[in-house]
């Protein structure tokens, strides 16, 4: 072994040894994160945080009205960014190849999909909470489609461009309009990858918090009314764990702990159902 | 060897009336003329890139899916153009039905793959339809393996079994034409030989045009057969008479194996 | 047409009576003529989706614009270079916000590009098949936690650690080092712009690295292998072959982190200190636009804050928007690249 060879197998093991370390760090920081969490919010974890009001400061108090908030938010939100998403990403994947729409509008969502979410809080700030004059869920819900949008549209479009070209053709062939080889044949080929697309546009706003400061802000009381200001867990772990008060920091991490590991699991289940990298 | 001509003479289903076909500014198709006849199989036969598959998309148009695609002169059936601007494509195809070289069901139970077409342009009580689609699928001599498994999908279905459920599907809407682009390329010998007998049968009512790659299938199954090359008809006949003793050169060549 | 239609004799003897050739004709051309006006209308209601969604683009910088025009109107483009904020004395200028937003980033991406990379390498190189894709899902939930799961735990956890063991072997080691140096001066109370930048790392690192994974395997194995088949090293292959083929995909990717990185918002307001200063030293606290924008807006009362504050959100949006819209162009031609070699 020369002297040459030598030196290039010790650079090489040097830079596998620094891959291997970068992925663990990865790891570690995972399951630190992870660990915290739990360590954290289990001790705080009991039945009052399910049936009980955010509570004032130092009294004790559960997330009920937080989680109820959330959980309506986010279903208004993606009630309402679904069919939208949906619709936009045929068009792109069906008829936006050509001209300017198609192209144009492509760039433009995939802006938006990263886009910083509290631009979009402000957004809806400036068109709907400052002329209605009070914050409300409503605001808060369409602050979290606007989120969930883009990434519709996304997987909606790609999905769409796994359906080989012979299943539109063999659907047409039988006299089928378009509209019907779309709905019918095509989106129901990639199914499974719409809903996932779905599912992880509803774990990316699940924990969404900067969109929601300004547009539902937070609400200490049971409040089912939408077009009042409304409890939700993102906004009330971040008022409560920059608190004095112990009892709310711990409720935080309950908090916590419950987000993360819904929006986990939420993560883990739309990969099972389908994975487009399984396809082909 | 199938019998040609038995009782009447034929008529001619399809006229192709010196046809062009262009990708963008490529030819695929060169003043193509030829009679397509009713109730017989003709087949097209040619080496890759030919045009045959060209040409039977042309018939049922369903080159207009893509942009830049073109075809000019005339195909001519039931009295009139069908490349003329105002042929609705939805009526068009249903009238030519298509079965593609890949099996292609639907992402839907057997029972809808079939009942799919037919609710296009018919509207069936339940039990009409339950009877279409036994009639379909026993054209395409498939229903004696489906018949208890009509809920399942398609999909599941093996490969030989998926393309005669396409030809069910293709049949169910009671086409005057079916049009073949290499259906049994992707199937094992056995499903081949299925389908080919199914051609026979199927010939008694329909018009069909098939495209294969396989000169022996073509001998098989046709009554007419066309050898193209190059985007150009070089030869068309009766099937016996082209592959015992083809009129030019380069037919010969071409299913002797003397070429490509 | 004489051969018209077996179909439509069948639709005539469903409903048991008779119906004259015409007729049938005239129930063949309805129906086409709804197929085509439902083809028509749901063509356009796919096209009105996809334009809203460039309406909600061109919406949001016409609101954020016309809500800043007050402030531009009382500072005029002095609003972006001063550093005084004061809601108090109504006295703002956007200069320590977007510096602190643009140093952070910077500290992201320098510590998030060698980690992403080295993921991103053993990813595709060295995981045994096994592992690949529970790794790969490990490193992508990386990504799905929320921000402010980030924000708490930096507070929380990751600050009092970095105050106690790191910052001060920085301050021993690299303090004295002239010029850099000064970066790493003074109290180490944990937050402040460095631990943002570190914990803003963590955040991009999952992105970045499935990019980076994503385009390494577009490089053909024939390219690879012919290069092992000279004798290269692993490294030796991705260093030579995958990382120049890949160089557009790989720029891109980190464009991408970055967009992300710059308007990250709650994990960066946990730790960042919001103090509207420019220190020398990253151990300073400072604040950034987005952390800004979540600590003020809502308690906001006077028109001017507003106006300064959406003037704020103007400049993080069309900075973001230059980044993210240079990712996509260099992601696209890595795929265009790809097209015209297959």
């Amino acid at each position: 072994m020369n002297a040459l060879y030598g030196r290039r197998l010790l650079i090489n093991r040097v830079a596998l040894l620094s891959a291997m370390s970068a992925m663990a760090f990865g790891l570690i920081f995972l399951l630190w994160i992870l660990v915290v969490l739990v360590s954290k919010g289990i001790s705080g974890l009991n039945l009052a945080v399910f049936t009980q009001m955010t509570p004032a400061p130092g009294s004790e108090g559960g997330l009920l009205n937080a989680i109820y908030g959330s959980l309506i938010m986010v279903g208004v939100a993606t009630f309402v960014a679904t069919p939208i998403g949906i619709m936009a990403g045929i068009y792109l994947a069906e008829y936006g190849k050509r001209g300017w729409v198609g192209p144009t509008t492509r760039f433009v969502n995939d802006i938006l999909l990263s886009a910083p979410s509290i631009i979009l809080g402000l957004f809806v700030y400036a068109v709907i909470v400052a002329n209605a004059n009070h914050f409300s869920g409503w605001a808060g819900s369409v602050a979290l489609a606007l989120i969930a949008i883009p990434v519709v549209v996304r997987t909606t479009e790609s999905m769409l461009n796994l359906v080989p070209s012979t299943l539109r053709e063999a659907a047409a062939a039988l006299g089928a309009p378009q509209w019907k080889v779309i709905l019918i044949v095509a989106l129901r080929a990639v199914k499974g990858g719409v809903i996932t697309g779905v599912m992880l546009a509803v774990a990316r706003i699940s924990g969404e918090t900067a969109p929601l400061l300004f547009t539902a802000l937070n609400n200490q009381f049971w409040s089912a009314d939408m077009n009042a200001p409304m409890a939700n867990l993102p906004v009330a772990i971040f008022q409560f764990a920059l608190s004095p008060f112990e009892n709310w920091v711990n409720l935080a991490w309950v908090g916590a702990m419950l987000i993360t590991f819904s929006v986990l699991a939420l993560n883990i289940l739309a990969r099972a159902f389908f994975d487009p990298r399984q396809k082909n | 060897m199938p019998d040609i001509v038995s009782s009447a003479p034929p008529e001619t289903k399809i006229k192709v009336d010196s046809l062009q076909f262009f990708y963008g500014s490529f030819q695929g198709l060169k003043n193509i003329n030829l009679d397509i006849l009713e109730r017989r199989i003709t087949a097209f036969i040619g080496p890759s890139g030919c045009g045959k598959s060209t040409l039977l998309r042309t018939l049922n148009r369903m080159y207009d899916l893509y942009p830049g695609q073109r075809a000019e002169g005339k195909i001519m059936m039931n009295g009139k153009n069908v490349l003329e601007k105002d042929q609705d494509l939805n009526l068009l195809r249903a009238r030519v039905g298509m079965v593609f070289q890949k099996p292609t069901p639907f992402p839907m139970s057997i029972y809808d793959n079939i009942a799919f077409g037919v609710k296009l342009y018919e509207n069936l009580s339940k039990a009409e339809m339950d009877e279409r689609v036994e009639w379909a699928l026993n054209k395409a001599a498939i229903w004696n393996e489906v018949k208890d498994k009509l809920k399942q999908s398609g999909l599941s279905l093996s490969g030989g079994q998926q393309q005669r459920l396409c030809i069910a599907r293709a049949v169910a809407v009671k086409p005057e034409v079916v049009l073949l682009d290499e259906p049994t390329s992707a199937l094992d010998p056995i499903s081949t030989a299925k389908v080919e007998e199914l051609l026979h049968e199927l010939k008694e009512d329909y018009t069909i045009a098939i495209v294969t790659h396989n000169m022996q299938q073509a001998a098989r199954v046709s009554d007419f057969t066309a050898y193209m090359y190059l985007g150009e008809l070089i030869e068309y006949g009766v099937t016996d008479e082209l592959f015992i003793k083809p009129k030019r050169k380069e037919t010969e060549d071409y299913i002797t194996g003397r070429f490509g | 047409m004489n051969n018209t239609q077996v179909n439509t004799s069948e639709q005539s003897t469903q409903q048991g009576h008779y119906v004259s050739k015409e007729q049938q004709l005239q129930a063949l051309s309805k129906r086409l003529a709804r197929q085509h006006w439902q083809d028509v209308v749901f063509r356009n209601s796919t096209l009105f989706f996809a334009l809203l969604v460039l309406a909600l683009l061109s919406g949001i910088i016409f609101s954020l614009a016309s809500k800043s025009i007050p402030i531009f109107q009382q500072f005029g483009l002095g609003f972006l270079t001063s550093s005084a904020w004061n809601p108090v004395t109504l006295e703002f200028g956007a200069a320590t916000a977007i510096y602190g937003t643009l140093v952070t980033s910077l500290i992201a991406l320098l510590v998030g590009i060698p980690i992403s990379f080295g993921i991103a390498v053993f990813l595709t190189e060295l995981s045994p098949v096994w592992l690949k894709r529970p790794l790969g899902t490990a490193i992508e939930l990386l990504a799905g936690i929320p921000s402010i799961i980030y924000g708490m735990w930096g507070l929380f956890v990751f600050a009092p650690l970095f105050a106690e063991y790191a910052q001060p072997l920085m301050t021993k080691y690299l303090g004295p080092i002239p010029v850099i140096g000064q970066l790493f001066q003074g109290a180490a109370m944990g937050f402040g712009v460095l631990t943002a930048g570190i914990i803003l790392a963590v955040m991009i690192i999952p992105f970045i690295a499935s990019v980076m994974r994503d385009v390494f395997e577009v490089v053909p194995p024939v390219l690879k292998e012919s290069a092992y088949g000279l004798g290269a090293t692993t490294w030796e292959v991705v260093r030579n072959i995958v990382l120049p083929y890949t160089k557009a995909g790989v720029v891109g990717g980190i464009m991408l982190g970055l967009g992300r990185a710059l308007g990250e918002t709650m994990a960066v307001t946990f730790v960042i200190g919001n103090t509207p200063k420019i220190s020398a030293s990253l151990f300073a606290p400072g604040t950034s636009i987005a952390a800004t924008l979540a600590n003020e807006f809502a308690e906001a009362r006077d028109e001017l804050h507003v106006s300064a504050l959406m003037a704020l959100g103007l400049v993080l949006f069309l900075i973001t928007f230059v980044v993210l819209a240079f990712a996509k162009l260099m992601l696209s031609r890595l795929s265009k690249q790809e097209g015209s070699k297959t």
